[in-house]
């Protein structure tokens, strides 16, 4: 996945010499995670550049590089640094275009690694997704499967919007065979990754894995799984997801992130709003605790696995 | 650490040993060409540049600035605006400033640079829209170079450095000013943005307007440094004291601070010494915090009044100039009257349209609903 990350970088940049990348270590070292490997020999000082170690600036001084009509992909090298930047994201990002009435786009790519899984210390393993979902004017996109990674990386530089895009980083050496040139749905859809009747399993970034493990698995306890990977948490996809609940009449949503407040409980009353004469269960979720996130010797108690998710979709079937 | 300097600063890939720069550090006195009785003493370092037509442009720029600032409040008064922030007092640091910008440069200001925005001819109507609340920025910033006017303090200032820097790499010679008041120094977004701007050796120049209060709490309060100008040498750039109620000097070194920006001499932090003669808005009470002397003190160095001084004493303050302006200034306080007075409010249906670049389903499901909302109250109201 990182390659394909780091490809889609040089692909946008190439395309666009809008396209900077900006951040800590992304320079020289090519980022800590390797997404911005040979960007900077390949483009320059001036395209991809290493910034003073304050994330307030990289998404700052990234607004002011759109305004003056560049297209910035700043990275934030963790998730839980993120929140530093909370201001500029929230009141200033996500707002410069209704606040101008629709004159400025600031169409600003920010690149977070998130979530767990990693053995991380503290801070590197967040879930921080439902603080930019809850925040109109922000996309908030996540790839969980390789090829992903690259199309919806190219596709949300490519938007004028800002995009928080999470790269799952359990998932960052993720192999899978790509043919390039390589398209993929459009950035706001989400996609069936398993066909089943039973249950729809709606998962999004570390999770599209787990749930089609879980998928693999249903089979042997009776269960028949669909997994819809959700792409893009803001917007989300009503169609996609309200279609496969109709056809199933159960709905389990798995995501690391805490429970209160997440996208589960969003999509658990979009359902009920939409398909509540459909459902056969309540909606389930298999999340993350709420709690802070774990030490890393007993994050795998925390995260959810197949296990947790098929338990929620078996007592889906139990009502 | 016997081993030569080179050899520490090759390895810290930092500097040992650093000449002393004192040439960083603000003067003792503020700099002042404009004494309080309008007379006007050069100083070398700060040259004046300006022609008649030029000087007049000061004047009038002021007058501008102040009558609208009247006007403004006394619509908010009468329920027009939902508060507004004066900027009576600062005039001349604000125009003084601004006066040494090019159209093509860029202004970041804070939410109290209305005489700026005199400066750069940004329609006065659109601009109060925002007080009034009828839309957040209802001036496009590109077309004025005036960014959007920053609410919560000190964020314009990264903004202003990230677009400096965008503008360095493009090889474009425009500069960046930035407004911010004494509040702003104590903000870490203020520190990260002269960082930024000096690391990158950025075309900009950070303007403090030091009114001596940030609401209720006095600039003793913000900072434990000598003045806020010396921070500058922290950052590796040039800290200046000017008299902000001095449109001269508030104009002179603000115009080395350009030239140096402009010509690739890095960022300039200039602190003007001014005074916040209203409220910090309508909403304000200052007489709870400050008291009378302080007025007294600060209406006998009005930057207007002094300037009128030295422009008569230079004949070129006769009547019919200054009937001009006089006229000027209340045609556009006329029109900014008559086109903000019981101005529509809007459409609501239009908050759905500038949150993304298209309207997204969800958005336009709660647009329908806003609408059959609105639909209803006007059925029950018929």
């Amino acid at each position: 996945m990182v390659q394909a990350l780091n490809r889609a970088l040089s692909d946008e940049m190439e395309a666009d010499p809008d396209v900077i990348v900006l951040g800590e270590d992304v320079g020289t070292l090519g980022g800590v995670f390797r997404v911005t490997d040979q960007l900077q020999a390949k483009f320059g000082p001036h395209r991809c550049f290493d910034t003073p170690l304050a994330e307030v600036s990289i998404i700052g001084a990234s607004i002011g590089f759109a305004i003056y009509g560049r297209r910035p992909v700043p990275e934030i090298q963790f998730d839980g640094f993120a929140h530093t930047a909370f201001e500029q994201i929230v009141s200033q990002l996500a707002k410069y275009r209704n606040k101008t009435r629709g004159t400025v786009a600031v169409p600003v790519t920010v690149r977070v690694p998130y979530g767990g899984g990693i053995g991380g210390i503290e801070l590197h393993g967040e879930s921080p997704e439902s603080y930019w979902i809850h925040t109109p004017g922000l996309r908030v996109v996540t790839p969980g499967t390789t090829s992903d990674a690259y199309w919806l990386l190219r596709e949300s530089i490519r938007c004028n919007d800002p995009v928080i895009f999470l790269e799952p980083k359990r998932r960052y050496y993720l192999r899978e065979d790509v043919e390039f040139p390589f398209t993929g749905a459009p950035l706001d859809k989400a996609v069936v990754r398993a066909e089943g009747t039973d249950v729809t399993l709606l998962a999004y970034g570390p999770l599209v894995r787990t749930a089609m493990e879980a998928a693999a698995a249903g089979p042997a306890d009776g269960l028949s799984i669909e997994v819809v990977d959700l792409r893009s948490l803001s917007p989300l996809d009503d169609e996609t997801i309200l279609t496969s609940v109709r056809k199933t009449g159960r709905c389990v949503v798995a995501h690391e992130a805490q429970r209160t407040l997440g996208v589960g409980a969003e999509i658990a009353a979009r359902v009920s709003e939409a398909a509540f004469d459909v459902l056969q269960a309540p909606v389930l979720r298999a999340t993350g605790f709420d709690t802070p996130y774990p030490p890393a010797r007993i994050e795998q108690y925390w995260l959810p696995d197949a296990e947790r998710i098929l338990d929620r979709a078996t007592q889906a079937m139990e009502y | 650490m016997n081993q030569p300097l080179e050899v520490l600063e090759q390895a810290t890939r930092h500097r040992y040993h650093v000449p002393a720069r004192a040439d960083l550090l603000p003067d003792e006195e503020p700099v002042r060409l404009l004494s309080p009785d309008g007379t006007l003493t050069q100083d070398e370092r700060y040259p004046l540049d300006l022609d008649d037509h030029d000087l007049q442009q000061l004047y009038r720029y002021m007058v501008l600035g102040r009558r609208l600032d009247d006007e403004s409040i006394k619509l908010q008064r009468q329920g027009q605006l939902a508060v507004y922030t004066s900027c009576l007092g600062q005039e001349g640091a604000q125009v003084g400033s601004a006066y040494a910008l090019r159209r093509d440069d860029w202004i970041f200001p804070s939410y109290r640079e209305h005489a700026v925005a005199r400066v750069r001819d940004v329609d006065p109507v659109r601009l109060l829209h925002h007080s009034r609340g009828t839309w957040v920025s209802a001036h496009d910033p590109r077309e004025w170079r005036f960014a959007s006017q920053a609410v919560s303090i000190g964020t314009q200032i990264i903004q202003a450095a990230g677009l400096a820097t965008a503008a360095q790499f493009a090889e474009d010679d425009i500069v960046v000013m930035t407004y911010f008041g004494d509040g702003a120094t104590s903000e870490g977004v203020t520190h990260e943005g002269m960082n930024w701007a000096s690391v990158f050796q950025a075309p900009i120049v950070f303007f403090c307007q030091n009114n001596g209060w940030a609401i209720s709490v006095p600039v003793s309060r913000q900072l434990a440094a000598p003045t806020i100008a010396h921070r500058g040498i922290a950052y590796g750039m040039p800290g200046i004291r000017v008299d902000g109620n001095d449109v001269l000097a508030s104009y002179a070194v603000s115009r080395v601070a350009v030239d140096r920006a402009r010509s690739g001499g890095g960022p300039t932090l200039i602190e003007a010494l001014t005074y916040r003669m209203e409220a910090h808005s309508t909403a304000d009470d200052p007489t709870r915090y400050r008291g009378g002397d302080e007025l007294a003190f600060w209406s006998a160095q009005d930057p207007l009044e002094r300037y009128q001084l030295f422009l008569s004493a230079r004949g070129l303050l006769d009547d019919a100039f200054v009937a001009e302006v006089a006229q000027e200034s209340a045609d556009m306080c006329a029109r900014v009257r008559s086109e903000i007075y019981d101005a529509p409010h809007g459409d609501p249906a239009e908050l759905f349209e500038h949150v993304y670049e298209g309207v997204p389903a969800h958005l336009a499901a709660q647009r329908a609903q806003l609408q059959g909302e609105i639909a209803a109250a006007r059925g029950d109201a018929s």
